[in-house]
């Protein structure tokens, strides 16, 4: 099946979202779509799958126009959509999900169980998905949840299969598994709009990339293109993927976490004995798959964890059972990893905003007096430290870009003299540009020497930035590893290999997709 | 290690639509508008009601094909009298023979404001610190319990009866409240549920004092407690024509004193962070817990005065109504006045007014007063559906998100 969307423009208001965007998929291609968050890519693909209506413009099926009211319409003519975040009944069975929605009966009115199960089975064969369709889909792991989506977009018949940033949630393994499923599905002549802004992959399964900024098209490329100028086309000007680093020069132990445990509300132990050093003047990652306790063990260490065993020092000072504001008055800067829920408050403005964890301390408060001339000043100091694009300090946070929330969040923890900077995802969600300034903040940071704790699911953060890598997996440090340990190794790591294993495993399979493109790049 | 440097200083793609100052200002104006405009459209269904619940109107409907004038003849005197007597009960009475019978209405109203500004203060900052306080009933009966038992169980001197009346309701009104945001703060329990189930404690605890022989009037069987002493009472501002008291400026100056505490405090910045995401407001170092109890307590503590106000202000003594639905008229109020200070003691001027005035429209058309009440309703339903009253307009909506951007409707 061939699809094209035509001139396709979007306004919000004044706003124009997507701004004439053309489209070709052509049959059996993976066809890849990037931009930087707020591009205009989800858009575009809401208008295709019918959740929103193109002001202009028409979407073509093998040369006939057609008009979606709804996704019913758009999965009636062969589109299927996997969403970034899983759209499954996770207490029912991959059939009972597969069929949900699109219920296979018999006898007009009875479920027909055996139908789905086989309809799955036969999927799961053809393209080697390994899905077992009695499986209850909470208790299987995120990669095979995402095959679920994809069966349950094939078992409607998808010609087309839109997968929307679907690496985000993903292992390096798993992610290779799904390279090769998107291989597999090409072969049989689905054709995919894969959805990213990570380049690596895109050059990994690509056949041919379009790149949107701000609405518009700026041109098609073709996987051969260097990630430079992939990222320079996304961001409209030249960037600086590399950080630029001094070897590191580690001073004193700052940070001492020595046997941690932490368990949940239910009771289950999600830091499981944990022991790490930070030093002075080093950046040490925490690499892992979201959900192995990375989020529990920097709680615990900024004092908003609970049910915690172990010991924690900074700088020899117990601090396991202070709470966070007298951790943040030790000089713990946190930059937490859900900004908006945890980081900001939106409806406050970005002056508030900046002061939020200072606002009772001189010169910002004194006892019950709040001085808001006082914090507009500093504010405006900061906004132009940082770089904050907003239209003044007194705008809300809230209508800031992503990007500029986080670097408003990185200024509020920076502005204070620090002995721990722990930040969690620093750059998710965060455009290409302003990941560039937040990355050489951190690496400025570890220079003054504060010690950098960083906690990313992104291997290649974690390799940009990190002195020394511990990597986590259920709850434990697999290992604690060199800044340089190659990507692969890291990777079997991640999924719980120990750090022998993982360097021998590496070298026995050689390199994988993504792993190629480093070789190429060495030589 | 790096590979590229050079740094051309370009806008990055910001998220579109932001709001300047001046669009905010705008938001505001609209804000502004659409409660005038509710304010109209309760107040053209209240005429229709008032025009089908006329007898004369009945009447003239049954031969509308004949002479359909007569009808709208019917429905447009009836409506135009109770409105009438409405403003005249409410603001001035142009046909009064004296000038002081003439503005009583508009004094009447601010005695009947001054106990809904404070109140809907406390539901108003009790929600900007991210709480509903449905209990401002209950707190109002305690304050009022407080300040009755000071006025007639002690004897003092002029001011400092007075104050100490307005103190001892200050306190109970907090304390009650305190008890719900203690719960809240220790045990998660929901403050709805809570102050609601202390509305009932509250109102029986005053049916059970008023039958002890601390609180019941001597000589009299029924609950009623003794008047309480004149030096305890809040002084009358403009002689005895009037009963306006002083309660009004201290409803003023509470009005300002809030205003202050969410702007201009400390304290006021933690309540607001904690009601508008405790989640940050903890990674942050603030103590939600102590929030939520400080931010019931004062809330509490601004409901008691409106109990204070009933018994030293008006009633003189305690008895089972004492609190006369004021704490749910405040939750109206607090709405009406977007939890905005001073749009708080707009609103309570409003409904002091609706107060005033259908007690007169009542007492001289037979308009029931319910229909005071059905306006006050409405009034809270279309601001409660904006988009209902901008499409009634033909308004564009104005900046709400980022992705409708404002154009006025004029604009």
């Amino acid at each position: 099946m061939k699809l094209e969307l035509r001139g396709i423009t979007k306004r919000f208001g004044s706003f124009t979202a997507n701004d004439s965007i053309d489209l070709v998929v052509e049959p059996g291609e993976i066809h890849s779509l990037l931009g930087e968050n707020g591009a205009g890519k989800s858009t575009l693909m809401n208008v295709l799958y019918g959740l929103l209506q193109p002001d202009e413009g028409q979407v073509v099926i093998d040369g006939e126009r057609v008009h979606f009211d709804g996704p019913g319409d758009a999965v009636a003519a062969g589109i299927g959509m996997v969403h970034q975040h899983f759209m499954l009944v996770p207490v029912f069975t991959v059939a009972e999900n597969v069929m949900l929605g699109y219920e296979y009966t018999k006898g007009g009115q009875f479920l027909d169980h055996a139908a789905a199960r086989q309809q799955v089975r036969r999927l799961s064969e053809r393209f080697g998905f390994d899905v077992d369709p009695d499986a209850l889909v909470e208790d299987i792991p995120v990669g095979v949840q995402q095959r679920v989506e994809i069966i349950k977009a094939l078992a409607r018949d998808a010609k087309v299969l839109i997968l929307d940033e679907p690496t985000a949630v993903l292992t390096p393994q798993e992610t290779d598994e799904l390279i090769a499923i998107m291989r597999e599905l090409k072969q049989s002549g689905t054709s995919i709009v894969f959805i990213t802004h990570k380049l690596r992959e895109v050059r990994a399964v690509a056949d041919r990339i379009t790149v949107i900024r701000r609405g518009k098209v700026v041109g098609t490329a073709d996987p051969g293109t260097s990630e430079a100028e992939l990222a320079s086309m996304m961001v409209g000007r030249t960037v600086q993927l590399t950080v630029d680093k001094q070897p590191f020069a580690p001073k004193g132990e700052v940070l001492q976490v020595e046997d941690l445990s932490v368990r949940d509300d239910l009771g289950r132990t999600v830091v499981d004995g944990v022991s790490l050093d930070v030093r002075g003047g080093e950046i040490v990652a925490i690499a892992g798959v979201q959900g192995n306790g990375q989020t529990e063990l920097v709680e615990a260490i900024v004092g908003l964890g609970e049910d915690i065993s172990g010991s924690i020092r900074l700088q020899g000072k117990q601090i396991l059972g202070l709470n966070a504001k007298e951790i943040i008055d030790l000089g713990v800067g946190y930059v937490p990893e859900d900004r908006s829920h945890d980081g900001l408050i939106e409806s406050f403005t970005v002056a508030e905003n900046l002061v939020l964890s200072q606002h009772d301390r001189a010169p910002f408060g004194s006892g019950l007096l709040y001085h808001p001339a006082k914090v507009k000043a500093r504010a405006n100091e900061l906004v132009g430290e940082f770089d904050v694009r907003t239209q003044g300090v007194e705008a809300t946070a809230g209508s800031l870009s992503g990007g500029n929330q986080q670097k408003v969040v990185v200024a509020r923890e920076m502005s204070r003299p620090l002995k721990l900077f722990v930040a969690s995802q620093p750059t998710r969600g965060v455009d290409v540009g302003s990941i560039e300034f937040l990355h050489n903040r951190i690496v400025a940071e570890r220079d003054h020497g504060s010690a950098v704790l960083l906690v990313s699911t992104e291997l290649d953060e974690v390799l940009a930035l990190a002195d020394r890598i511990a990597v986590m997996y259920r709850g434990r440090v697999v290992g604690v590893v060199d800044g340089d340990t190659p990507r692969d190794v890291l990777g079997l790591m991640m999924a719980g290999v120990p750090e022998q294993d993982a360097r021998r495993q590496a070298a026995e399979q050689g390199p994988t997709a993504l792993t190629v493109q480093d070789e190429e790049a060495r030589q | 290690m790096s590979v590229t440097t050079d740094r051309i200083p370009e806008k990055t793609p910001d998220a579109p639509g932001e709001p300047t100052s001046a669009t905010r200002r705008r938001g505001w104006a609209g804000d502004v508008l659409i409660t005038v405009l509710s304010i109209v459209l309760a107040l053209v269904v209240g005429a229709v009601l008032i025009a089908v619940a006329d007898p004369r109107v009945q009447e003239t409907a049954s031969y509308f094909f004949a002479r359909p004038l007569d009808m709208l003849q019917a429905a447009g005197s009836s409506v135009a009298n109770a409105y009438a007597a409405l403003f005249k009960g409410a603001i001035f009475d142009y046909g009064a023979e004296t000038t002081t019978a003439a503005i009583r209405p508009i004094t009447e109203s601010l005695v009947f404001a001054s106990p809904l500004v404070v109140a809907g203060l406390a539901v108003g900052l009790a929600f900007r610190a991210g709480l509903f306080n449905i209990g401002a009933e209950g707190q109002i009966i305690l304050g009022a319990i407080g300040a009755a038992y000071v006025g007639f169980a002690w004897e003092l001197p002029l001011v400092v009866h007075m104050v100490l009346a307005l103190v001892a309701a200050m306190l109970l009104g907090g304390l009650w409240a305190g008890i719900a945001g203690f719960l809240k703060a220790r045990t998660g329990a929901h403050e709805v549920i809570t102050t609601i189930m202390l509305n009932y404690i509250a109102r029986f605890l005053l049916a059970f004092l008023l039958s002890t022989t601390a609180f019941q009037r001597p000589g009299r069987n029924d609950p009623i407690s003794p008047q309480v002493d004149s030096t305890a009472m809040l002084p009358q501002m403009l002689g005895s024509w009037s009963r306006l008291h002083l309660g009004l400026l201290v409803a003023i100056a509470a009005g300002f004193g809030v205003w202050w505490l969410l702007n201009r405090s400390t304290l006021g910045f933690k309540l607001r962070a904690v009601g508008a995401n405790p989640f940050a407001s903890r990674t942050a170092g603030i103590d939600v817990g102590w929030s939520t109890f400080a931010a019931m307590a004062i809330a509490g503590s601004l409901a008691g005065l409106a109990g204070a106000f009933q018994i030293i202000g008006t009633e003189r003594s305690l008895t089972g109504g004492v609190s006369a639905g004021i704490g749910f008229d405040a939750i109206t109020v607090a709405l009406l006045g977007r939890g905005n200070p001073f749009g708080i003691v707009l609103a309570g001027f409003l409904f002091g007014a609706l107060k005033a005035g259908g007690v007169t429209m009542q007492a001289r058309t037979g308009t029931p007063i319910d229909l005071v009440f059905v306006v006050q309703s409405l009034i809270v339903l279309f601001i409660a559906a904006p988009p209902l009253v901008r499409a009634i307009f033909r308004i564009r909506a104005q900046g709400a998100g980022s992705m409708q951007v404002s154009k006025g409707w004029n604009a």
